[in-house]
């Protein structure tokens, strides 16, 4: 039986440009691009290709240096047309010219029965030689999950609760044979349970609700509810010593169609939003498409930011770039690189924020949707703790003080405050109501890898 | 505003790295972004998008709240001048006047100092002039006497602000709150300019036969050595020329002579609302404060002893300094309990020791400045002691 979990925490931002239920099939990009750096945790990332290879979509492009099992694999066939480079010879990116019709490198097969009796050897092999393995995520850390590693437990959240966030049952419809194929490959490499974690109020697709042998919890609260690492705080929380893996339910479903037709389906539907975009809507592609096809002719500006992901946690790409390698969402933002005149006192609704302060109202019109910039209102200044990171993070963890703790670089204290239970996303919220507008989110990280490499 | 910004843009490259005036970029950048928000963008990575709050919104926010109490200050200092010097029948303009007259020479004094120095540090210091002056320049004139001399006023300021913050890293590092350590530098270093006659201005006119200078606390503080029940000595006093001044409703009003923006309980509470209202200030911290001070005094009532412990609790709560320190100064976010939990135990404390100094300590008429002092220090104390809980409730978990 499942838990109900209702968090009182949180703050969802309520953004203009959400995507109308309508998933486009249009012509495909021309060319696909993974990006090593989209990977938290890849050590030296060793490509195995050269410019003019031909790949099938699974054929691999690189592995890591350190975990040389660990391989890295194309979303689709056709040709490889560029591997960059940056400082130091660090890889950057493998372009790939992409064919008119996906072919598929084959896998081995497994019948319904044939799965109930794999070992756990086989799985993680195949998972391995796929290139799927990189979408299971390791607590603590947020990293490539290690595959000598056995979690006690794994856990996906069944909905985004992030700003402009796509409806999991739009992405994942229809997919329910391959989502339980993938749930029962899953069970077989935990010591634990497999949860998946749905939003009590939200219609719950049969992908979700009628999956058997997985744990079904219902959480109810606004954002960050979604995070896993939210979830799992207050399914089974992640205690030193414990490792816990986390998968996005595409991940899931591309392991069943793995294990049931032998394929790496590189398939994703991804979500064109934000207040930029004339018609934000979603669109079927490949991991790693390029964004260029889906933006032209389609913004209402030219001053505009391209986000893969969401406004709170994702990576400025730009017009030609390419989406990552993890996000479901292409967020297109005004730029916000303007002086405004005595802007930090002018009242107004205009503006979101968390704060009530005098002259914001937009605490008064919460289900109103706001066109948001990405000016940083307002300037760095010295950290004045004002209690509003607690009000934004639904765990029984001190984020002020875990905070404090990365700065001073003081690692039993980051243990004891409860860093491995946190990664980026889960303080994201409190970037962005920082009043001194530090970069928490990085802050965080540098102290989870000194956690990790010590 | 174009034209401000191209003369702006025009100079700002003098001020920038390699310019001739790059030492005084953080001057530079202080009256920028007080003139116009800045144009900054958020980085590639991380958040894209920022709350529209910043720190200047923040502090302003608490001084609209501290608003109230400057106006009705300046508004008391004249009505009580008047009273004292037996002219109960000035205008409300009159009243006025001679209270900006005397009022806002002193607010002007605590600004120029302590930005002055604020801009010195963060000059040689090389970091940004921070906001948190605005609300500390606004605090320190609302707890001076009206009659307090302008030079001590700097003095003190100039004490509080490098002594009490620069030294301890500047911004949001200090231990003990600044107002309070400017009203605590004057308390020890020139006790006979803040005790005494100091609470009404009287100015170069001569006092009204009977008068007399004494507040409600130093009123209560007597009774015990006279044996006189408080609530008698208060409604004695003033007869003659103004007759009841310390009834109930007077003292929740402010209708009292005393510091310039702390008489009048009810002007705190409108700003508590505000503060309260915008979550600039926390309610934990304002109710607790308040809570401690009342179940103390209610405690003290319930043993008797002496006529001040027997003064009815409520009373606590409108004389003195208590509301104005509830409110304004137990609430600074710097030096109190960082903590959820810790601020009950902060809040609680400092209502229960200001009560305690003031019955049982007779060389300190008013305790909320000791007890919020006092409390600052302790506060790191408390919040270790949450932190710990918390560190331990993860730890017996990993253990079962």
């Amino acid at each position: 039986m499942g838990k109900f979990i209702r968090l009182k925490k949180g703050f969802t931002i309520n953004l203009k440009g959400k995507a109308a239920p309508k998933v486009v099939e249009m012509e495909q990009p021309e060319t696909f691009v993974i990006k090593p750096t989209d990977f938290q945790g890849l050590y030296i990332p060793k490509p195995v290709v050269n410019v003019g290879d031909t790949v099938k979509a699974g054929s691999p492009l690189f592995h890591d240096k350190k975990h040389d099992n660990v391989i890295y694999t194309s979303p689709v066939s056709g040709e490889v047309v560029e591997v960059k480079r940056g400082e130091k010879r660090k890889l950057l990116e493998i372009k790939i010219l992409s064919d008119k019709t996906i072919e598929h490198l084959q896998f081995k097969k497994y019948s319904v029965s044939e799965i109930a009796n794999l070992s756990v050897a086989a799985v993680k092999e195949q998972l391995l030689n796929s290139g799927i393995w990189p979408s299971l995520i390791q607590r603590p850390y947020g990293v490539i999950a290690d595959p000598a590693g056995t979690p006690k437990a794994i856990h996906i959240s069944a909905f985004d609760s992030h700003p402009l966030a796509p409806d999991y049952n739009i992405l994942f419809k229809g997919q329910d044979q391959y989502f339980q194929i993938g749930v029962d490959v899953l069970k077989k490499l935990t010591s634990g349970a497999v949860h998946i974690n749905t939003h009590a109020s939200n219609e719950i697709s049969t992908v979700f609700s009628q999956v058997k042998n997985a744990e079904v919890n219902k959480f109810s609260g606004q954002h960050p509810v979604g995070c896993v690492g939210v979830q799992i705080h207050h399914l089974d929380p992640i205690n030193k010593g414990d490792i816990v893996w986390t998968i996005n339910p595409l991940g899931v479903i591309q392991i069943g169609k793995l294990f049931a037709n032998g394929i790496y389906d590189a398939s994703r539907i991804v979500a064109l939003v934000g207040s930029e975009v004339k018609n934000p809507q979603y669109y079927k592609t490949y991991t790693g498409a390029s964004v260029k096809k889906f933006i032209e002719n389609n913004l209402n500006n030219d001053h505009v930011r391209v986000i893969s992901g969401n406004p709170l946690t994702g990576t400025t790409i730009g017009k030609e770039g390419y989406v990552g390698y993890f996000d479901h969402q292409i967020s297109i933002l005004p730029e916000g690189d303007y002086y405004e005149f005595i802007g930090w006192i002018t009242p107004g609704a205009r503006k979101v924020s968390f704060h009530r302060s005098l002259g914001l109202f937009s605490f008064l019109s919460p289900n109103k949707e706001r066109v948001v910039d990405t000016n940083t209102h307002g300037e760095p200044r010295a950290f004045v703790q004002t209690g509003v990171f607690e009000q934004v993070t639904p765990m029984d963890v001190l984020p002020t003080q875990l905070i404090k703790s990365i700065l001073a670089e003081d690692i039993d204290e980051m243990e004891a405050l409860g860093i491995y239970e946190v990664i980026e996303e889960d303080f994201a919220l409190c970037e962005f109501v920082d009043v001194s507008k530090h970069k928490v989110q990085e802050i965080l990280r540098d102290g989870l890898e000194l956690v990790r490499n010590s | 505003m174009n034209f401000l910004r191209n003369q702006l843009d025009k100079v700002k490259h003098s001020f920038e790295k390699g310019g001739k005036l790059e030492k005084y970029y953080y001057a530079y950048e202080a009256l920028d972004t007080f003139l116009f928000a800045p144009n900054t963008t958020n980085d590639s990575k991380g958040v894209q998008i920022r709350d529209a709050i910043d720190l200047k919104r923040l502090m302003m926010t608490v001084i609209v709240a501290m608003v109230p109490c400057l106006l009705f200050g300046i508004w008391n200092v004249g009505h009580q001048h008047f009273l004292a010097i037996g002219q109960a029948g000035a205008t409300l303009g009159d009243k006025i006047l001679v209270g900006s007259i005397q009022v806002l020479p002193i607010v002007v004094v605590s600004y120029g100092v302590g930005l002055g120095i604020e801009f010195v540090f963060a000059i040689l210091r090389k970091h940004p002039v921070n906001e948190g002056f605005l609300v500390t320049g606004m605090l320190i004139p609302l707890v001076m006497p009206p009659d307090i001399p302008l030079w001590q006023v700097g003095v003190a300021t100039a004490f509080a602000v490098v002594i009490g913050k620069e030294a301890f890293g500047g911004t949001g590092m200090n231990v003990v709150n600044i107002a309070l350590t400017a009203r605590a530098f004057l308390y020890f270093a020139y006790p006979t300019d803040i005790s005494g006659g100091v609470w009404t201005y009287l100015g170069d006119s001569q006092a009204v036969a009977g008068y007399s200078g004494a507040t409600a606390l130093s009123i209560a503080g007597d009774s015990v050595t006279a044996g006189t029940n408080v609530l008698s000595s208060f409604s004695s006093f003033g007869a003659g020329w103004n007759e009841g001044v310390f009834s109930f409703s007077n003292l929740f009003l402010g209708l009292i002579p005393g510091s310039i923006g702390e008489t009048s309980t009810l002007m705190c509470l409108i700003g508590a609302f505000v503060l309260i209202a915008t979550g600039a200030g926390s309610w934990k911290l304002i109710v607790s404060v308040f809570g401690g001070a009342y179940a103390m005094g209610l405690f003290l009532n319930l043993i008797g002893g002496n006529a001040y412990m027997e003064m009815p609790a409520q009373y606590h709560l409108v004389i003195g300094g208590l509301a104005f320190g509830a409110v304004f100064m137990a609430t600074d976010p710097v030096t109190a309990t960082q903590t959820e939990a810790g601020k009950w135990v902060y809040g609680l404390l400092i209502g229960i020791f200001t009560v305690l100094i003031r019955v049982f300590n007779p060389a300190y008429p008013e305790g909320i400045m000791l007890a919020i002092l006092l409390m600052n220090v302790f506060a790191p104390l408390i919040d270790y002691f949450v932190v710990g809980a918390n560190k331990k409730r993860r730890l017996q978990r990993a253990t079962v």
